[in-house]
């Protein structure tokens, strides 16, 4: 017994160790999704090496208003991309702003996928008073302006990575939840299902073990749509003034303390905007070569 | 039909009880600071507590909820702490502002993206479908702070052609409106257009068309007549849930552009905790939900005769 137990675990892994090779032949199959996957690692590098390919200290003051590819009167250097109103180098800013972007986003989308997943399993496989429940109270957080939400839950909690981390979470959890209920609903019929409660199994056993990897599907193409998503919301937070505190390098924050000064100096607003939307395209590139990939199959 | 709609409402007046209660909730945590807000920071603690006081802050939770309560349900929507004003006062126009602004972002954005969502669906996997594809990828992955620091650096700073805010101080001003609609349509279309698209690409695959074409009909007429009637349905039903995401999608662009709209009208008062005014506010976020979820689902049997008929 103990044997075929293993035997069947270690097919498991071989089979998806194919699959995960298959996976990037197929990525490469898709120049969409490759693209996609080219720009996001573009920025996991420039993340990776921020201290050692940054020209200057994000956060010191150094020659205000500065135009892109002016020269660093009092020192050596020149600044690629030009200066805040505090005289700050922005490529420094923005290439140390893209590791707290790469940081929170994963980090925010993995902890309402964690709430989300465990809201529509239950959902979807208790049906009944739970469903009804859980559904109503997704419905509520769904009903209202997203954006309020993040608004009144960071004005509440106050501005920090971890509340950002926080107030995604509320925001986007019903959404997936809706997502796996309905995945579990059609999923929970399968004759693997009634294989592993005739065993004696209990609930939550056959929720994750039986159920949820063959939803996996539809929620890897989901997580890069949000993963974007959440970019976005980051960005938007740090823009209305909500995100992380300063002289923390933020994109979105990058955006907000500039915008009074932005028509007489458009170069401080728009390198973060860049940044931020080649950041969100590459997800939804990548979101796209993988819907193409598994519609194909 | 008629106990579906009273289901509906029911279900909308429940969500709205409990989104009050629950925001009255999270606006407990933090009572100090509303004072803070009115009176400035250089207030003494003194005046801070009389102000609260005189304002109610001091009775308990549930008396302020109920009064509140049964203010609301007979059209009284309190005072705004913010603007001094009773809520009502501000939010009306407000509401208006921002229904024009809708307007024409829906007037722009719809015969836009069915069109574009027709033309890719019609060939799929044409050289015409991947580059509209591609485009409205592009045009969705730009958050609208951002496409609105891009255009306002073409069309203002560059150019020089449209102004860069939409305070509409002097009264209404077109031109002032160019670029927030131009903003609100670029993020929003290309959604629009790919479930479109989806839809369209959908129904060429259905049997009925190929009999149509294999019958000898011209291909603008199998179009026309054949495929746009069953192609049109689902985009009715995102373009209806697109009226929901306006009402928060409208936050960022008024915010921005110092339009005074509804959007900008909740962020104030979120960011004041003006409690009524976003209490009133929500309400009619919750109302406009329900709405236009009701009209989808209304609409879509409707203009579906299978589930018409059945």
């Amino acid at each position: 017994m103990t044997d075929l137990v293993d035997a069947l675990d270690t097919r498991g892994m071989v089979s998806s160790a194919v699959r995960a090779v298959s996976f990037f032949k197929l990525l490469r199959e898709s120049w969409v999704g490759m693209i996609g996957t080219g720009i996001i690692g573009f920025w996991v590098v420039i993340a990776l090496l921020a201290p050692l390919i940054a020209p200057f200290d994000p956060n010191t003051p150094l020659q205000p208003f500065a135009k892109p590819l002016t020269e660093y009167v009092n020192g050596d250097g020149i600044f690629w991309l030009g200066t805040d109103h505090l005289g700050r180098d922005i490529l420094s800013r923005v290439i140390w702003g893209s590791r707290t972007v790469l940081f929170y986003a994963p980090l925010a989308t993995a902890s309402a996928y964690f709430v989300g997943i465990l809201m529509g399993l239950a959902a979807g496989y208790y049906r009944g008073r739970v469903d009804e429940f859980l559904s109503f109270l997704a419905n509520v957080i769904l009903s209202f302006p997203v954006l309020v939400l993040y608004i009144l839950v960071i004005t509440t909690i106050g501005s920090s990575g971890i509340n950002i981390v926080i107030a995604i979470t509320f925001a986007s959890a019903p959404g997936i939840m809706r997502i796996v209920r309905g995945l579990v609903l059609d999923l929970r019929n399968r004759d693997y299902v009634a294989a592993a409660q005739t065993r004696g199994e209990s609930s939550w056993y056959i929720m994750l073990v039986e159920i949820l990897p063959n939803a996996r599907g539809p929620l890897i193409v989901d997580t890069c749509l949000r993963l974007g998503y959440v970019v976005i919301t980051i960005g938007v937070l740090g823009f209305l003034g909500l995100g992380l505190p300063p002289p923390a390098p933020d994109w979105g924050g990058m955006i907000n303390e500039a915008r009074s000064i932005a028509l007489a100096f458009p170069h401080m607003t728009v390198i973060p905007c860049i940044a931020i939307s080649s950041l969100v395209l590459g997800f939804n590139l990548l979101a796209d070569g993988l819907r193409e990939i598994s519609l194909r199959d | 039909m008629i106990i579906f709609i009273v289901r509906r409402l029911g279900i909308m007046a429940l969500t709205m009880v409990v989104v009050s209660v629950t925001l009255f909730l999270l606006l407990e945590f933090t009572p100090g600071n509303v004072a803070t807000k009115v009176l400035g920071p250089y207030s003494s603690e003194e005046q801070r507590t009389l102000w609260l006081e005189a304002h109610g802050y001091f009775e308990p939770l549930w008396v302020r909820y109920f009064s509140w309560l049964g203010n609301f349900v007979t059209g009284d929507f309190g005072e705004s702490v913010r603007f001094k004003v009773p809520v009502a006062e501000v939010l009306w126009p407000r509401l208006w502002n921002t229904v024009v602004l809708g307007f024409w972002v829906f007037a722009v954005m719809i015969p836009l993206s069915l069109l574009l969502g027709v033309l890719a669906g019609m060939r799929e996997g044409s050289a015409l479908d991947r580059s509209i594809s591609i485009t409205s990828i592009i045009t969705t992955s730009i958050p609208e702070f951002a496409s609105a620091v891009f255009l306002a650096a073409i069309f203002v700073f560059w150019l020089g052609l449209l102004p860069g805010t939409s305070t509409m101080t002097g009264g209404f001003d077109w031109w002032q409106l160019v670029l927030p609609v131009m903003v609100l349509v670029i993020y929003d279309f290309g959604y629009v257009a790919r479930m479109t698209r989806a839809s369209m690409a959908e129904v060429m695959t259905t049997p009925y068309i190929r009999t149509a074409i294999l019958k000898g009909l011209p291909y603008r007429h199998v179009i026309m007549r054949h495929a746009l009637r069953n192609a049109l349905i689902a985009p009715f039903t995102v373009i209806m849930l697109q009226i929901n995401w306006l009402l928060s999608g409208v936050i960022v662009v008024e915010f921005f552009f110092a339009y005074k709209g509804f959007g900008a009208l909740l962020l104030e008062a979120s960011l004041n905790q003006d409690i009524y005014l976003i209490e009133a506010c929500a309400m009619v976020a919750v109302f406009v939900a329900a709405a236009t979820q009701t009209l989808a689902d209304v609409g879509y049997t409707y203009l579906n005769p299978r589930i018409r008929f059945s």
